[in-house]
């Protein structure tokens, strides 16, 4: 392979320094003009209520006030995979927080002051806040019009129940591996709801004009996605449908597909020509944006006395909340993948979307493989004590290799997990002792395994454009978002690698679906190797368009020709040395006076053409779901005081198999960020409902994220590199992998340190303190 | 009923006119289109929307704007006019902020710190950002990049 020049080489990110200076524009920080209009929105007291009756007159009355909109005048349903969502409900609520009507008024006070004078009339109904509840057979039906909603075909909602969907995989015969199986362990493994926490709360600006256009300026991950659900739900053409995305303030997949969105554009249409801003208060991003999934999971594993895993039943259980039109695809995804990274030749799974009157889930950074990592690595960790067999030996006895076949047939890609967990033992000096000087507290290790494959539809794709202006410097226009990850500078760093172009020469331009081109959404991972594969492809189709007009001009044969630093450079005459401003827009001059060329224009696009959903319901053989699965592992020492009961991460260790780190450098900020939110839910963060739905501890002071003091003082990331076949120069993503292992490895630390198991998250002073009682009594 | 106030922002005199229930944040974003400090929790939790009052950093969204009549007001925008700092510089450098909405109120408390503490331990440097949350980094470059201008000054 050529040697690489900007791919895999550490450079500062490419959007740094509108960042630092503050130059970086958020939705919030347009102007607007003093046409602007402001949404107030009434949210429903209940959980879950029959609505009687929504009388609007008094608020409709206030001065300043321009409309008030609720169910009868926008009855539409919306949702990305199954349509459950109301853009305000019509006869019921399902969640404290949800909207039921909004004011639009000239100011923000106004607005929610008029809030205040509109009368509902509820009827309360019985409230489901466990799944474990939803899901019997007796439940109040949360949705009780399941059947009529429109659904992707591969996702099964079982209308007359709770179940928006259920995942089934069977592989080999579990029930016949458990009876020969020489250990066999079962529990029950409890993640609860958390929530994003980006620091910029949902923002949406609309504005409806009566030529029937509909513009929007969205804190997003979905510019493409969020055009294609409003035009679809409220019948506007998509040419029509504008969808413009600033910087996003923090997405972690609370910003992925639609939510909040939905009024403001319903708001614009009830005002035209007025800009009408809908902004989220901290309370109503805890309430109403999405959340994630809570997962009581049951797991039973069989292993034989040599260490092979055998047999795995894995039952999840997901509190999807009030909406599953996004959350069922978490569902789905990991339905297929509870197996974690490993071969194991019987396997049952069935994931279960249950709705609950809590408030919606949806994706959230790992996408439901967080929460079935902590009981599935917290499981493997207690099977290797049954055996008497280090858990690491354990992990790399049975991890999955090349040649192996996942849950649902399909063949492993190439991984580098081996290397990842080798490499992690060594960073955390797995199996070396270390004692704390005060007696009063104990020093443990934990380690976990883990894997992730991007959750899309089969067909979702990534399209990129490459604009040359007279200085030979490009503009990239991609659709992906730059969330903070580092995408504008990957794609900037693959179209440098192809087109052979300095990074201060690359700018790479933020979503506007009328003029770039589409991009299914920033989520799940992909858009490194998705996007990624598109710029690439782009930058080659302009190479091409470039080394076509230099031949045609000078006669010299294209593969004679090649790219260095900006210029054309010829193999045969070390003199040909022609400047890409010489000639990318304005082309270059013959000696009758005529030109030859033109604006060079890269365009590319792609879309895994091997993926497909269609499976066996009852098996879930048969398809293609998952594109690839990139693998890692992570360790943490703790230490843990035992009068106290707190948690003190010492040190912490995580390595991912990036196939290609196109930035080695943001990749290892990846690790250390995505450890960090991980280690926020393995320690401190759970939303807290009390018995009527209603959460207790909307904010930052009731609800702790990690702060500087909190996170460990020695992070080591680590990078593998096991190229992905079809990725740009080998790449696979890595950014929600990071978070993942961290729940089962303090977890696994705190069971090595005290000889106690806690079997839910988070691992709380008083869950340690109340595990030690109980060990002393026993 | 409004009231006028006047105040130094960023080195020049401003004067305008205010509710007294309005927060310095609005009117500084909303008013005077100062718009580096952010609109993070309304309640003085995250530091997003941080300013210098008088030299010391406050939670602009908690404070009323007629506090700050006769103060002096400093903002990302005002300890750049002259170009980008040292901190910026490094901040820069060590890639400190990811999706980069907590940027300036993060410069805004490390400059505090910087002030007051020319050469702070790196323990300083975590106690004087601990009232600014990011989710993204992990804290780990912004701490890196403040060290490195705390040992060079």
């Amino acid at each position: 392979m050529k040697k690489l020049k900007y791919v895999g080489k550490n450079a500062v990110r490419i959007d740094g320094l509108a960042k630092i200076t503050g130059a970086a524009e958020y939705t919030d920080d347009i102007e607007f003009g003093p046409k602007l209009l402001f949404v107030g929105v009434l949210e429903s007291p209940y959980a879950h209520a029959l609505i009687k009756n929504i009388d609007t007159s008094e608020a409709e009355k206030v001065p300043g006030v321009r409309a008030v909109i609720s169910g009868k005048d926008f009855p539409e349903k919306f949702g990305l995979y199954l349509k459950d969502n109301s853009i305000f409900p019509i006869d019921r609520v399902r969640y404290v927080g949800e909207q039921v009507a909004a004011v639009i008024a000239t100011t923000q006070e106004i607005a929610d002051n008029a809030v205040k004078l509109i009368k509902v009339d509820y009827e309360p109904l019985p409230v489901l806040q466990s799944p474990l509840d939803a899901i019997k057979p007796d439940a109040v039906l949360i949705h009780p019009d399941l059947g009529s909603y429109e659904v992707v075909p591969w996702l099964y909602p079982q209308p007359g129940t709770n179940i928006a969907h259920v995942r089934k995989i069977r592989k080999g015969n579990v029930d016949k591996a458990f009876k020969e199986a020489d250990f066999v362990l079962e529990d029950w493994y409890h993640v609860p709801h958390v929530v994003h926490a980006p620091l910029e709360t949902h923002i949406s600006v609309s504005l409806f004009t009566l030529d029937g256009r509909l513009t929007m300026w969205n804190s997003t991950q979905s510019p493409h996605t969020q055009r294609n659900i409003i035009a679809h739900s409220l019948k506007i053409p998509h040419k029509d449908v504008r969808v413009i995305a600033s910087f996003v303030g923090g997405g972690f997949g609370g910003k992925a597909g639609i939510n909040m969105e939905v009024i403001g554009a319903v708001a614009a249409m009830k005002v035209p020509g007025h800009p009408v801003k809908v902004r989220w208060t901290r309370k109503q991003e805890f309430e109403n944006t999405s959340q994630r999934q809570e997962l009581y999971a049951h797991i039973k594993m069989g292993v034989k006395k040599d260490g092979t895993i055998t047999a795995l039943e894995h039952k999840l259980y997901w509190d999807v909340g009030a909406s599953a039109e996004y959350g069922s695809n978490v569902v789905n995804a990991t339905g297929f993948s509870a197996t974690g990274p490993y071969r194991i030749p019987n396997v049952s799974i069935d994931s279960y979307a249950i709705y609950t009157n809590r408030p919606p889930c949806g994706a959230y950074r790992g996408f439901g493989y967080s929460e079935f990592h902590f009981g599935l690595e917290s499981h493997i960790d207690r099977m290797a004590k049954m055996l008497k067999m280090d858990p690491v030996e354990f992990r790399k006895k049975n991890a999955i290799s090349r040649k192996d076949k996942v849950a649902y047939g399909v063949e492993m890609n190439p991984t580098g997990i081996q290397e990842c967990i080798d490499k992690v033992a060594e960073a955390i000096e797995w199996g070396k002792e270390d004692k704390s000087p005060d007696p009063n507290k104990i020093r443990a290790k934990g380690f976990a395994s883990a894997w992730k494959a991007p959750a899309m539809p089969p067909n979702e794709s990534s399209a990129a454009f490459i604009k040359f202006s007279e200085d030979g410097s490009i503009n990239i226009l991609v659709s992906g978002m730059e969330l903070g990850q580092g995408f504008m500078t990957a794609m900037a760093k693959i179209a440098a690698e192809e087109l052979s172009l300095p990074l201060e020469k690359i700018r790479v331009e933020l979503p506007d679906t009328d003029r770039n081109p589409y991009e299914w959404q920033t989520v799940a991972s992909h858009v490194t190797w998705s996007c990624g594969n598109a710029v690439r492809r782009a930058a080659i189709d302009a190479r091409n368009q470039i080394l076509e007009t230099v031949s045609r001009a000078y006669h010299i044969d294209k593969s004679n020709l090649y790219l260095e630093d900006g210029q054309v450079k010829s193999y045969t005459d070390s003199e040909f040395k022609l400047p890409f401003e010489n000639f990318v827009i304005n082309g270059i001059e013959m000696p009758d006076g005529t030109y030859r060329g033109g604006p060079i224009m890269g365009k590319g696009m792609f879309m895994p053409e091997f993926s497909s959903a269609k499976v066996n319901p009852e098996t879930g053989q048969g398809g293609h779901p998952n594109v690839h699965y990139t693998t890692g592992a992570g360790a943490v020492e703790i230490e843990i005081d035992k009068e106290t009961g707190r948690i003190k991460v010492l040190k912490a260790a995580e390595a991912f198999d990036a196939g290609k780190a196109i930035n080695p450098d943001l990749v290892k900020d990846q690790i250390v960020g995505g450890f960090v939110q991980g280690l926020g839910t393995a320690l401190w963060e759970e939303v807290k409902f009390d018995k009527n739905g209603r959460i207790l501890n909307p904010n930052f002071t009731d609800y702790k994220i990690p702060t500087a003091l909190d996170v460990p003082p020695v992070m080591i990331p680590i990078i593998v590199e096991v190229p992905q076949p079809d990725g740009p120069f080998g790449a696979r993503g890595i950014a929600e992998h990071t978070m993942i292992p961290v729940m089962p490895a303090v977890a696994n630390a705190v069971e090595n340190a005290l000889g106690v198991r806690i079997k839910s998250v988070p691992l709380t002073p008083e869950k340690i303190l109340n595990a030690l009682k109980e060990k002393e009594e026993k | 009923m409004k009231r006028e106030i006047n105040f130094t922002l960023n080195g020049d005199p401003v004067s305008i006119e205010v509710r007294p229930n309005e927060k310095l944040l609005d009117v500084l974003r909303d008013h005077l289109g100062v718009k580096s400090p952010k609109h993070g929790c309304g309640r003085g939790e995250c530091g997003a929307c941080s300013v210098l009052l008088n030299g010391k950093s406050i939670r602009s969204c908690i404070t009323l704007a007629v506090e700050v009549d006769g103060q002096e007001i400093v903002t990302l925008e005002g300890l750049e006019k002259n170009g980008l700092t040292d901190l910026q510089k490094s901040f820069l450098k060590h890639n400190a902020f990811q999706c980069g909405f907590c940027a300036p109120g993060f410069t805004i408390s490390a400059t505090e710190l910087l002030n007051n503490n020319p050469h702070p331990d790196e323990n300083e440097i975590r106690e004087a950002i601990s009232g600014n949350l990011c989710r993204c980094t992990g804290y780990k470059n912004i701490v890196g990049a403040i060290l490195d201008v705390a040992k060079k000054k």
